[in-house]
């Protein structure tokens, strides 16, 4: 597997919506590099025999009743927002207009 | 006859407990015992992100009067009324803020209870306040908090583990009998140890996650932290049991908990000591005490068995893919639309997207943000199967050595953390460091086992409280709750009292620190 570089780490914080400095990148690339290096054997432990564990035990078909239950008023739901207006969750604009 | 405030903080949940049912004090003396308490040490200690002195009080009112009432209203008062409890503040309070120990959510407050939450307030145990944690639960010493490290009762300068070092001060200073933690790689467990108090991860699914901040959702569980084995037990009781909010929830009663810690007695079970889990990289007191744990089972008539889980040696590098992946997915919500902080770029335009990305940047600390960053590499396209895919079924392989191991043994045991508490800024800058704490408390998160940790006696060459996990197989938290609380009233006997009674007083402690400040180290 390849190593984690300084342009990765700059990809992956855009995809995950965080702005960083060029100082943070250099830090991140390599305090990730050293991780990923600590965690790479995993990749070897197991054969294509063994089957993934996406949850440690297991239920199915988890289901209830299909009938109205609790549900938070338009107040509530808005009550930690930064911005509302009209019952509504108030954001900047979605698109870039330029 | 009231009993001196500084008494009464001493007392065991269940002793507080007895002593209520007696009338012999008031919930209300015993609350503001532990507010007051508060307000002398945790200025120095800094568990607790908020007190709730109001509603906390007003709740040992209730159950005073309904006490007082007499008849059906005291009747129905559930044992534990009256006895105060702290909740780690990545737990959702009504009428209180939520942190998750991050500026992010500064200000926040929920519109809803957890579930534990809910039960708490049916039995009527007032609510002390929030305790502090590693942001959103990330870190083994609470100095990844936003608000400010929590500090080690047992010596201030030491971490208290983490990330719930907040809920084990609190129980190790007397701030409060009881407490909320949340374990995902042992963030209930490791605290315990390193503040000489009991912390119990239960089985995945045994109490209700619904309304604890979600970190790794198929790792994270909820759990008691206490000073003693059947406080736990008690604890988890109140908080356990199936929740339809929470689709991982089980339907098991686990209602035999107290009952097992009252057994008294391990006479023919087999404990199984985890070869890889001891020895090297083992500091040499916890290893002594942990050996001295198992010479006190063996003489008290337990079988000592070794068994060998060879798979655990790549179980903290799928536990560092596995979390950050899904902590890279659990917290996307928090974007600056719904709730928390919102920080607007300094310049250029103003969209969402660039709205988002500057108030993610200031609003999550480092460790947050290399976690993220972190599981969004280990998710993304091309290293999903060598990564998290290879992750995934390290975990089966850590089961099926669980379920081996618990063929030939009732429990097992381990030290719970390789070293005692270290000093403030000691790893601070190295993640890998800090992520070692966890090597022997992260397989039970993998498997979905349940796992107690307990005051197991002070290493030789520092003093320092060291902890004894035990481990059993998934659902049968009351083996640990009876061989933990054997193991404590052994070691108890050998000591002549709680390991916590050898713990500086917190006033001197300070008074100690001042004066050596001079010299530079103390």
């Amino acid at each position: 597997m390849a190593a984690i570089n300084r342009d990765d780490v700059a990809h992956l914080a855009r995809l995950a919506h965080i702005e960083m400095s060029a100082e943070e990148l250099d830090r991140m690339a390599i305090e990730l590099a050293v991780i990923v290096d600590s965690v790479k054997s995993v990749s070897e432990a197991a054969g294509d025999d063994v089957p993934a564990t996406s949850h440690p035990i297991p239920l199915t078909n988890v289901f209830r009743e299909d009938v109205v239950g609790h549900t938070f008023t338009a107040e509530q739901a808005l009550s930690g927002a930064p911005d509302a207006f009209e019952n509504r969750f108030k954001v900047p604009a979605i698109l870039d207009e330029d | 006859m009231t009993e001196l405030k500084n008494e009464l903080i001493r007392h065991s949940a269940a002793d507080l407990a007895a002593k209520l049912a007696a009338r012999e004090v008031s919930a209300v003396e015993v609350t503001q015992a532990h507010l007051d308490r508060i307000a002398d040490v945790d200025g120095q200690v800094n568990a607790f992100l908020h007190v709730n002195s109001e509603e906390a009080l007003a709740v040992a009112a209730e159950v005073d009067a309904a006490r007082a009432a007499g008849g059906a209203a005291a009747e129905e008062l559930h044992a534990l009324a009256g006895v105060p409890i702290a909740v780690k503040d990545l737990i959702v309070t009504i009428g209180q803020p939520t942190t998750a120990g991050s500026k992010i959510l500064e200000g926040w407050h929920s519109p809803y209870d957890a579930t534990v939450v809910k039960k708490l307030r049916a039995a009527k145990m007032p609510i002390l306040g929030k305790t502090n944690l590693d942001e959103f639960a990330m870190g083994s010493s609470t100095e990844h908090s936003a608000y400010g490290p929590t500090r080690n009762p047992w010596d201030l300068d030491r971490i208290p583990g983490g990330s719930g070092g907040g809920s084990a001060a609190a129980v190790a200073a007397f701030e409060a009998p009881l407490a909320l933690g949340t374990d995902t790689g042992g963030s209930i467990r490791q605290p315990g140890a390193v503040t000489g108090t009991v912390g119990m991860k239960p089985t995945y699914g045994a109490v209700s996650r619904y309304g604890a901040i979600a970190m790794a959702s198929s790792l994270d569980q909820i759990g008691p932290v206490s000073r003693t084995v059947l406080d736990s037990a008690l604890l988890q009781e109140v908080i356990g049991g199936h929740d339809p909010f929470d689709s991982t929830s089980l339907t098991d009663p686990f209602n035999n908990l107290v009952a097992a810690a009252r057994v008294g007695n391990v006479a023919g079970m087999k404990i199984g000591i985890i070869k890889e889990l001891h020895g090297e990289g083992y500091q040499g007191g916890v290893e002594n005490r942990f050996n001295e744990s198992l010479q006190l089972l063996k003489d008290a008539g337990a079988e000592i068995v070794e068994v060998s889980c060879p798979n655990l040696k790549y179980a903290l590098g799928a536990y560092y893919l596995i979390m950050p992946s899904e902590v890279s997915s659990n917290l996307a919500k928090f974007d600056g639309v719904r709730f928390g902080m919102r920080v607007l770029p300094k310049d250029g335009p103003m969209t969402i997207e660039r709205v988002m990305g500057a108030t993610r940047a200031a609003g999550f600390g480092d460790e947050v943000k290399r976690r993220i960053i972190l599981g969004t590499y280990a998710l993304s396209a091309g290293y999903y199967d060598a990564y998290y895919g290879s992750a995934q079924k390290v975990r089966t392989l850590i089961q099926r050595d669980f379920d081996a191991a618990f063929a030939k043994a009732d429990v097992l045991i381990s030290p719970t953390a390789p070293t005692t508490a270290f000093k403030l800024g000691e790893k601070l800058d190295d993640p890998l460091a800090m992520y070692l704490n966890d090597v022997a408390t992260i397989p039970a998160n993998l498997a979905g086992i349940p796992g107690l940790s307990l005051p197991g006696g002070l290493a030789d060459e520092d003093g320092l409280p060291v902890g004894i996990q035990l481990l059993a197989p998934a659902r049968e938290d009351a083996r640990l709750y009876r061989v933990g609380a054997v193991l404590e009233s052994i070691l108890e006997e050998k000591w002549g009292g709680p390991m916590l009674a050898q713990a500086p007083d917190l006033k001197n402690a300070v008074l100690d620190a001042a004066s050596t400040t001079a010299g530079g180290s103390n």
